[in-house]
């Protein structure tokens, strides 16, 4: 396909009018469109054959363990990790880790990355000149819990500007990388925060073409979380998909 | 094997690992299952590529596999390693030549007279989710695995092939030579 070197957003937003349109119930659209070129990046880098279908083989149906000797608690607070105050708004992220069928992960493996307030991370590929945070460097591990749940403080990231096309901006985002108590559930994702006016532009949020499906990524502004003279608090839960082999009794959520 | 019934709960969706992961998910030791040149200790390596067979500096592999004697590993410690305890999982950012490179053992056969293999993710800028597919080590238990006779011929993509440190698995993402990517049941 011929693809302008450089789009405007108008071009971009008409491609993904245009395969919004196209959109049908028959394919939901819940995981991103792989084949998604209003993100250049996947022009070349995306599968063109269908994913073939496999059974699991006994591998496939265990995921590798993690423990206490791989997390330090100290990991989950990306504010703490120099000698100064990041800047920014202190936030408080938290969550479960649920497999398809309801289950939680428990001990398991949650990473998570992002930008500075300023929208600025701390690779050196990033070429935004905003400012760089001397105190934060923006990246933090966590152990889910017997619930599967998970809990970090960090500062919210800032929009940031790419050059998929120009004038592109991202919405404010969070990555994470999650793992399942089997293989196939290996994820990575982000999180985005509620009423950001950059979703209907994004060609990496728009990639999942069914808007159900896009909102689960967006996640809740919970008061509860929110602490007084402090920081904000957000919710968001991560379910992956479900799992093929049949679990001991004592990974069963209500043993 | 015992399939539970298809998930009710809706599945978060993914998205790219984009171009900014490299501060936070590599790390020291991470593609080093087995220090490298120890006893038993075999390279997994290869190159990622585009469509237009250009090398992908920004993609990140992992492995997942059996201990040779085919039990699936259940320990911690992949994030620190020991130098002593083989947890059957690693990880490898692409350098700039878009390559990947493990040390590691051989995995088992987990069943009697299974082909054994390599279960392999790779993430990268520009692949908006993850995708997933095996590299069999070479051998005659090939002949009979039902996953390799059911993909035609784009079998070879499939298998990794011996090298003089062990063995060499390109993963193609398009092209001529696209690799076999795998989608299980419920996602
Ligand atoms: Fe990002």
């Amino acid at each position: 396909m011929t693809v302008p070197i450089l789009s405007t957003q108008a071009d971009v937003s008409l491609e993904i009018a245009a395969i919004a349109d196209q959109h049908d119930a028959a394919s939901p659209g819940a995981q991103p469109r792989l084949d998604y070129t209003p993100y250049r990046s996947a022009i070349l880098r995306h599968p063109t054959k269908d994913l073939h279908h496999a059974d699991p083989e006994t591998i496939e149906r265990w995921a590798p363990c993690f423990g206490p000797q791989d997390v330090d608690p100290l990991e989950a607070d990306l504010t703490i990790q120099h000698s100064g105050e990041p800047i920014g708004e202190r936030i408080t992220v938290t969550g479960r880790v649920v497999d398809g069928d309801g289950r939680p992960v428990r001990r398991q493996l949650v990473e998570v990355w992002q930008a500075n307030a300023g929208g600025r991370y701390i690779h050196q590929r990033d070429q935004h000149p905003a400012p760089i945070d001397p105190n934060f460097t923006g990246a933090g591990r966590i152990l889910t819990g017997d619930d599967g749940s998970y809990t970090f403080q960090t500062i919210k990231p800032g929009p940031y500007p790419w050059k998929n096309h120009r004038n592109a901006w991202r919405p404010a985002h969070i990555h994470f990388s999650l793992f399942g108590t089997e293989f196939t559930q290996r994820m990575v994702t982000q999180m985005y925060f509620p009423g950001d006016p950059l979703f209907a532009l994004d060609p990496i949020y728009q990639s999942i073409t069914d808007a159900g499906a896009r909102d689960r990524l967006v996640a809740t502004y919970d008061h509860n979380l929110t602490v007084p003279e402090w920081s904000t608090g957000y919710r968001w839960d991560i379910v992956l998909s479900g799992s093929h082999r049949t679990l001991m009794d004592d990974e069963e959520p209500d043993a | 094997m015992s399939t539970l019934p298809t998930p009710g709960a809706a599945p978060t969706p993914g998205q790219t690992v984009g171009p900014f992961f490299h501060y936070a998910l590599p790390y020291e030791g991470d593609a080093e299952l087995v220090p490298a040149g120890s006893a038993g200790a075999i390279r997994l390596h290869g190159q990622v590529m585009d469509g237009a067979g250009v090398p992908v500096p920004d993609a990140l592999v992992e492995i997942w596999q059996a201990a040779p004697d085919g039990s699936v590993v259940q320990q911690a410690g992949s994030l620190h390693r020991d130098g002593w305890t083989f947890t059957g999982w690693g990880r490898c950012a692409t350098d700039r030549a878009g390559h990947y490179s493990f040390s590691t053992l051989l995995p088992g056969s987990t069943e009697p007279g299974a082909a054994p293999f390599f279960a392999v993710t790779v993430f990268a800028r520009g692949l908006l989710d993850r995708l997933l597919t095996r590299a069999y080590v070479p051998g005659d238990a090939l002949d009979a695995d039902p996953l390799l006779a059911s993909v035609g011929p784009r079998r070879d993509t499939l298998i990794a092939s011996p090298d003089p440190q062990g063995l060499l698995f390109d993963i193609h993402l398009q092209g001529p030579r696209e690799t076999v990517f795998l989608t299980f049941p419920g996602r």
